[in-house]
């Protein structure tokens, strides 16, 4: 059968490295500014070969194709070659991926125009997209590896892109110590994949979960989780993702919607067979997820700073994903990771227009400015709604596929926990709209000096604004759409039972979802719009609980003072003995050497008479002990 | 084959030439004729060899090989000692060792 594209796939992430290299090496120094465009044409056609490769694996039907590039590691029985796995799965997160990814690096030309470190910014970011397609792509979980060791770095490169200031490379620090945690699961799991299975490739492993002991693969489930809670921010690894929004803006926008935060979630669809058979594993994933979606959206509530609520909502959205995967909905997971992308990219990108318009990132300053930014304030609430889940926007049909999920599948406790955070999304949303767009400017200079950004970064918000309108139809019908039957064979689960979506009760359940959506938005508005209640009020009469959720649960102190503490006393208590013990020796053993070295330099006296009659002193002594020995007088 | 000198000739003249070849160069101060008087040695221990390598011939001729390992060692060994020698006078004219003192610890 002829393959297509999918034969030239290779060629998608070969683009932004090739970028990467052309920026990396010349960027300083020939290109500049231009490395935008260079980064921006070469992520671009990656896009377009990826919507190719969809197509052609439309086409033939959803079968993977595995597309080798060279055998990479072989040693012994353990393989691990370069190659990529094609299906349906890694289409889909290839086209997400590479066009979000190519609408933040176009709009990154303006966002980033007056910076110094343009090119670095262009450097980084283009290998970011690499490593996520590499992620996507492996065939195997070494591979995988790879990618996802890759968007770790390139993500600590571009949080603390802004070095000279000490808030960014001190969240740059705490994402990827957080995410070696996870990382360190992640290789757990690998390892004992390969033990268990004997291979690491993905369909050898999947094809054979039934021959493995459940128990191990339990074991397995778990690590890989621990590797995904770190990538992608669940509890207790998710503190590291507010923080890393002190990096410039479009890079939260990638890190959230399209790069590093959906590997997890991938990982956990790629691996739904083994999932699905380590039986509580999955029970445990949506669990996480359901507390992680709960916990977030509540910080949200009080944040101040547009971009923290921001944060904590693609926590709280993550957490949706795990909850479906967890709930036996892989493909809800996928599709709700797709709308995500488009509007949460676009709510980060929206930011980042105020930001670039009013350079004030706390939303009490804000006040008014939809007169000044009206594209903005459009796209972004049309992002919003997304986000607070109203139909017909993208995030409606996905985000109730995934609580209905959790209903139909028997989790009830799961539906209510997405039910009320959906009540609090909607709220928070609300709120941030509100406190930046609507009522009077809070403060008049800034009101005064804010404007609308350049069409360079307004485009992408159209597209992506678009997107965030359009995505959700490729699951209409509910449960019956496009990315239904299309996703269906990657991560089909033998045995499982389908069912037909029962229409009247999916009517019922998204009935429920919108109301609680609509109540969100309508609680936000009288607070925020009518001032009854006034939300200070309401904040007063919370007290302690609000002093709580403004200080994001103490987790961060929690760890601090757990954690970072016992550790700086473990690497204090490692040092003193490196300095004191281990050198000391050294040191001691020099001072010796310099001591017998004084005493003994007297025997060089220079002249060479003396050095003369040693040797001959030596001699003779020689030979009285060999004639010793060789009369025996000595050996006696 | 028997030699009308006995062997205890040879070892003789050889070992008397040893320990004048190592009195000069335990008492002379001049660096050239400690050098000859090193020779002097070398040459002794030739001597020594090639005196029971013809003795023993028949058994074991590895002894007047050996020879010729000592002459190439000599050789190299006088190249050396005059090149420091002659170093030696540039820096400071004199080849009287027990002026040539700078080299102590």
């Amino acid at each position: 059968m002829e393959l297509g594209w999918i034969a030239g796939v290779w060629l998608i992430p070969a683009l932004p490295l090739a970028a990467f290299l052309i920026n990396g090496l010349f960027g300083a120094r020939l290109l500049g500014k231009l490395t935008g465009q260079i980064a921006s044409v070469a992520v671009g056609a990656s896009a377009v070969l990826a919507i190719r490769v969809l197509f052609d694996v439309l086409r033939l039907g959803g079968e993977p194709h595995t597309v080798p590039l060279y055998e990479w590691i072989a040693v012994g029985d353990f393989r691990s070659p370069v190659s990529a796995l094609v299906d349906p799965l890694s289409a889909v997160m290839l086209v997400v991926v590479t066009t979000v990814s190519f609408l933040v690096h176009v709009y990154s030309i303006g966002y980033m125009a007056h910076d110094r470190g343009i090119h670095r910014f262009f450097t980084w970011l283009p290998l970011f997209v690499f490593a996520m397609l590499i992620l996507v792509l492996a065939d195997n979980y070494v591979l995988m590896f790879v990618g996802w060791e890759g968007v770790g770095l390139c993500s600590y490169l571009l949080i603390g892109f802004w070095f000279e200031r000490p808030e960014p490379y001190v969240a740059a620090k705490k994402a990827f110590v957080m995410n070696r945690i996870g990382d360190w699961g992640f290789t757990v799991g690998m390892i004992l994949t390969f033990l268990a299975f004997g291979s690491v490739t993905f369909l050898e492993v999947f094809e054979h979960v039934n021959d493995v002991d459940p128990g191990i693969l339990t074991i397995i489930a778990l690590a890989f989780f621990l590797g995904a809670t770190g990538k992608s921010a669940q509890l207790p690894l998710h503190s590291w993702l507010p923080d890393a929004m002190e990096g410039p803006t479009p890079v939260s926008a990638l890190i959230h919607a399209a790069t590093m935060v959906t590997a997890g979630v991938y990982l956990v669809a790629r691996s739904t067979a083994l999932f699905a058979a380590a039986g509580d594993a999955l029970l445990v994933v949506g669990i996480v997820g359901a507390i992680t979606a709960l916990f977030a959206a509540t910080i949200a509530l009080v944040q101040v700073d547009i971009k923290r609520v921001m944060a904590y909502s693609t926590v709280s959205q993550l957490g949706y994903m795990f909850l479906a995967l967890g709930v036996g909905a892989p493909i809800a997971a996928i599709f709700h990771l797709t709308t995500h992308a488009f509007f949460k990219a676009l709510l980060f990108l929206g930011s980042g227009s105020i930001i670039h318009a009013t350079e004030e990132q706390d939303m009490r300053r804000m006040g008014g400015l939809r007169r000044k930014l009206p594209v903005t304030y459009w796209t972004m609430l049309i992002a919003g709604g997304a986000l607070a889940a109203l139909p017909p926007l993208a995030g409606f049909w996905s985000k109730d596929e995934i609580v209905g999920s959790a209903f139909v599948n028997g989790y009830a406790l799961l539906w209510a926990i997405g039910i009320l955070t959906a009540v609090l999304t909607a709220f928070y949303v609300t709120r941030a709209m509100y406190m930046t767009f609507h009522g009077e400017p809070r403060d008049r200079h800034l009101y005064d000096h804010a404007h609308e950004s350049p069409p360079v970064m307004t485009v992408p918000l159209v597209l992506l604004a678009a997107g965030s309108v359009l995505a959700g139809f490729i699951g209409f019908p509910p449960e019956a759409g496009f990315i239904h039957s299309f996703l269906e064979p990657s991560v089909e689960i033998e045995g499982a039972v389908h069912h037909d979506p029962d229409y009247g009760l999916l009517t019922a359940l998204a009935g429920v979802s919108v109301g609680a959506g609509i109540a969100g938005i309508l609680v936000g508005l009288a607070m925020y719009a009518r001032r009854r209640p006034d939300p200070a009020a309401v904040a007063r009469a919370a007290g302690p609980v609000y002093t709580i959720l403004v200080n994001k649960y103490y987790v961060d102190e929690l760890y601090d003072r757990r954690i970072v503490d016992a550790g700086r006393a473990l690497f204090g208590a490692s040092w003193a003995f490196d300095v004191h013990i281990i050198d000391g020796i050294v040191n001691r053993l020099g001072w010796l050497t310099a001591l017998v070295g004084s005493g003994v330099r007297r025997a060089q006296t220079g002249v060479v008479g003396n050095y003369a009659l040693s040797v001959v002193a030596g001699l003779i002594v020689l030979i009285l002990v060999y004639g010793g020995y060789a009369t025996g007088v000595l050996t006696r | 084959m028997t030699s009308a000198v006995p062997l205890g000739a040879f070892i003789a003249v050889s070992a008397l030439l040893f320990f004048i070849g190592l009195g000069g160069v335990l008492v002379r101060r001049n660096a050239v004729v400690i050098l000859m008087c090193v020779e002097l040695m070398l040459n002794a221990a030739n001597l020594a060899f090639v005196a029971f390598s013809r003795r023993f011939g028949l058994v074991d001729e590895r002894g007047s090989v050996f020879v010729v390992f000592v002459f190439v060692v000599a050789a190299a060994e006088v190249a050396v000692g005059l090149a420091i020698i002659l170093a030696a006078y540039r820096n400071r004219p004199t080849v009287d060792v027990d002026e040539i003192q700078r080299m102590k610890g």
